[in-house]
Order: C-alpha cells, then sequence, then structure tokens
C-alpha cells in the first residue's frame, strides 16, 4: 500500500514575529508532498501538543527567531512527551552553534540554520520521523 | 501508545473515553483507506447519525474559517460540544499540501476538536476521508460537526451531500446580480452568509442574493416545503451575525426534522458516501488493467488504428465488470 503522506506541524512558539523562514519550509515540505498543518505565529506549547493530537502529526517544526530556543525548545519536547506522543521536534531559525549541544541533549532531533537548502529540510524530516521510537 | 500496535476497536473505546490523540488516530486510519479504514467505518458506523452535520463553504479568502471561529464560540456557549473538519487542496503534482485553516480558528479557548484534511487527490471539494471522519467524530460524541471546504467552481454539490445545513458565504464586491445567478454554488445553499460586512457594498450583495432567490421561486428552484434561505450578516471581526447564524441553523435543522426532509438528506448522504467508495475501487481496478499487458495491448491496438476507440474502451472494460 502507499505510505499516506507525511504530516507535520510548523509554528513559532512565543513573541516572535519573523514567520517568512516558516512559510519557505511551509511550500518546500508541500511541494516535497507532505501535507503542513500551519500554525504560524505565537503560539503555545500547550496548543502545539493539542494540534499534534488532534491532526495525529508525524512531526513538529518550530522557527526561533527571538533567541528564546533554549527555553522553548526543550519545553516543547517535554510536553509532547508528557503527553506520550512520540514526535520528534526540528528546529529551525537563529540558533548559535554553542547552542546545539544543549537542546541535542534536550531531545530536539535536528537543528536547520539558515540557508538550508530544499534538500537538506527534507531529508532531515523524513529522517527525523523514521527514526523515531 | 505505540503506532500501528492498536486495533481500530480498541482505539474507539480509548477515543470515547476522551483521549484525543486515539480520535487523531482514528481519522489517519480514515484517511489512509483501504482495508483499515473500512475496519473504521465498520466499529463507528453503529453508533454514528447523531450528530448534526453542518456544510460551509464560499469562495477561497470569504472569511469561512474566521466565521467558524466565531461559530464555535457560540455553540460551546450553548453548551455543545463541536468538531471541525477543514478541507484543503493537495497539490495535483506532488500531492503535498499546505493546511493553513488553523492560523485563524482559534480552538484554544472553547477546545474545540479539528481536524485539517487534504483533499488527496479527490475532486469535488471534499476529501473522501471526509464522510468516514465525520463518522467517527459522530461515533466519539461530538455535535456538532462543522465541515468546512474549499469553495471553488460548482464541486461544492458534495457538501451538501455530507451535510445537514449547507451554509455558502458570499463577500461583499463579488459582482453583481449576473455573477450570483450563475454559480451553481447559491442553489446548494440552505443559509447564505454575506461575510465582512462592515465592507463596502454589503447591502449590495445581500440584494443580489435576495434577488436570485426571488428567481429562484419563478423557475421553481425553491424548496418544495416553502423555506426560503435565510440570508445572514456577518462580520468576523467583532462577531456580530454569529449568534443570528447559529439561529439560523437551529431553525433549518427543526425544519428538516419537522418536515421530514432529513430522512432524503441523510438517504443522499449515504448514497454519496457508496458512490465515492465504488468508484475509488472501480478506479483502482481500472488503473490496474490498463497497465497489465493485456490492458497494453488493448492501447496499442488502438494507437496502431485496429480497433476504434469503443472498441478499446469495451474491451478493456469488460474484465472488470465481470468480476463477482
Amino acid at each position: 500500500m502507499i505510505q499516506p503522506p507525511l504530516r507535520i506541524v510548523l509554528a513559532k512558539i512565543g513573541f516572535d514575529g519573523h514567520d517568512r523562514g516558516l512559510r519557505m519550509v511551509a511550500r518546500m515540505l508541500r511541494d516535497a508532498g507532505c501535507e503542513v498543518i500551519y500554525l504560524g505565529l505565537r503560539q503555545t506549547t500547550e496548543n502545539v501538543v493539542a494540534v499534534v493530537e488532534q491532526e495525529d502529526a508525524d512531526a513538529v517544526g518550530l522557527s526561533m527567531h527571538n533567541a528564546q530556543h533554549l527555553t522553548l525548545a526543550p519545553r516543547m519536547v517535554a510536553a509532547l512527551r508528557n503527553a506520550d506522543l512520540e514526535v520528534p521536534v526540528i528546529l529551525g531559525g537563529v540558533i548559535p552553534d554553542q547552542d546545539v549541544a544543549p537542546l541535542m541533549d534536550a531531545g530536539v532531533a535536528v537543528i536547520l540554520g539558515p540557508g538550508s537548502s530544499a534538500e537538506k529540510v527534507v531529508s532531515a524530516v523524513r529522517t527525523a520521523v523514521a527514526s523515531r521510537s | 501508545m505505540k503506532r500501528d500496535s492498536v486495533s481500530p476497536t480498541d482505539l474507539l473505546q480509548v477515543a470515547r473515553s476522551g483521549n484525543r490523540h486515539a480520535v487523531g488516530r482514528l481519522l489517519s486510519l480514515v484517511e489512509k483507506g483501504g482495508t483499515i479504514a473500512d475496519e473504521v467505518a465498520a466499529t463507528t458506523h453503529p453508533l454514528s447519525g447523531d450528530a448534526r452535520i453542518i456544510g460551509i463553504t464560499g469562495p477561497p479568502g470569504s472569511g469561512k474559517s474566521t466565521l467558524v471561529s466565531q461559530l464555535l464560540k457560540v455553540i460551546t456557549q450553548a453548551g455543545l460540544k463541536p468538531a471541525v473538519i477543514a478541507v484543503d487542496p493537495s497539490s495535483p503534482l506532488t500531492g503535498g499540501a499546505i493546511l493553513g485553516d488553523r492560523v485563524r480558528i482559534d480552538a484554544t479557548d472553547t477546545g474545540t476538536f479539528i481536524r485539517s484534511i487534504a483533499t488527496r487527490g479527490h475532486a469535488g471539494g471534499l476529501a473522501l476521508g471526509v464522510p468516514g471522519g465525520v463518522r467517527v467524530l459522530d461515533a466519539v460524541g461530538y455535535d456538532p460537526i462543522i465541515i468546512e471546504t474549499v469553495g471553488v467552481g460548482q464541486v461544492e454539490v458534495d457538501v451538501t451531500a455530507t451535510a445537514d445545513t449547507t451554509i455558502v458565504v458570499a463577500n461583499p464586491g463579488t459582482g453583481d446580480a449576473v455573477q450570483a445567478n450563475k454559480a451553481g454554488l447559491l442553489e446548494v445553499a440552505d443559509i447564505f452568509v454575506v461575510n465582512k460586512s462592515d465592507l463596502a457594498g454589503a447591502d449590495d450583495a445581500r440584494r443580489d442574493l435576495e434577488l436570485m432567490l426571488d428567481l429562484s421561486h419563478m423557475t421553481g428552484q425553491e424548496d418544495p416545503t416553502g423555506r426560503r434561505p435565510p440570508i445572514v450578516m456577518a462580520n468576523s471581526l467583532d462577531g456580530s451575525g454569529s449568534i443570528e447564524l447559529w439561529s439560523a441553523i437551529v431553525a433549518h435543522g427543526n425544519h428538516l426534522v419537522s418536515t421530514g426532509q432529513i430522512k432524503g438528506r441523510r438517504a443522499a448522504r449515504a448514497r454519496a458516501e457508496l458512490h465515492s467508495r465504488a468508484a475509488d475501487r472501480l478506479l483502482a481496478a481500472l488503473d490496474q488493467t490498463i497497465d497489465s499487458p493485456a490492458g497494453r495491448a488493448i492501447v496499442d491496438a488502438l494507437q496502431n488504428k485496429d480497433i476504434s476507440p469503443t472498441e478499446a474502451s469495451d474491451q478493456l472494460i469488460r474484465p472488470i465488470l465481470r468480476q463477482d
């Protein structure tokens, strides 16, 4: 049987108005055959968890341009795990190099920096989904 | 819960106990199609049939999602437990989709269950998963169930096949009475909404719709019971019109019951779903046959002008139609 399309939730959490990159990622994933559940700006971790449940999503993509990634990304991972959702969290946006290791330790699946190609974004998402427990 | 290791029956039990992820997973199984979707249909069918089903359609950008967001507040204040299926188109080229209705529907304060569904190649504005999805939400206890669909062309007639009450959303400034008349969309409406009623031309839009309804009376297209679809003026910026819209939906629901029309609508719905399922099976069989060695031989024969197009299609479908 043909596998159904991957369903990816895309959101920005907290006070962060820079959604241009996220909209580009949405288009990249759509053109790669994914179904993108686009939430956009000013989301909460609680809302993203609720959406992942209702949409039965395969992955969550967060875009961070507000320098709160060290707080919000681990909180997103923990909120999903607490809800018993084995869904990888993929981080994009402006993430300084020294923050990568602590974020990966906190359970973030992939970090994609500015300038990532569509191929890189799509293959990172597919790999992250395939390797979930 | 490990994925794909739970039967639809167990999932339904967990879903009915209030687990929203179980509801979400059942909906995924429905969308996946095939035997697993059939199992879900068999499990949920006996438990469904009670929920009111409301279809909302209209051109892209007419404010359907924002209107739904306002309507949800009224519905939850009335003590009901609504769910929404929001349908957006899949790309015909890649199969991908951007499902963006949640950007406009604020469900955080109403706690509504919302599912975004892509059309996945099914024409008609309604994805194949929609009737099955409605049945899941109904069986879990959601009522009413709102289906929001992409409104392009005349194919929205599909909405009426699934909904008890169909709402058509129109806007000011989208054309004169002639435009309103030629759109097949308008003939399926049980309720009209002139949305963005704060914009210039809202009264003109209302007048054009009224005129169109007057003409329906003259051409015999009116409802046999004499009911005339109401026109609700709404503005989602301040929420005005959403209480009136809900009253109109309730009134139409009562009308369907008191006139017995509800039976006809639900029979039409069952027929439409059956037709859609059967067509899907037939198309799958056709695709398989046409790409088989025998099918390719028929294509070659047609190309070499050994047989006529009619003969070719007769030869192709004969083995499919003969199957028991």
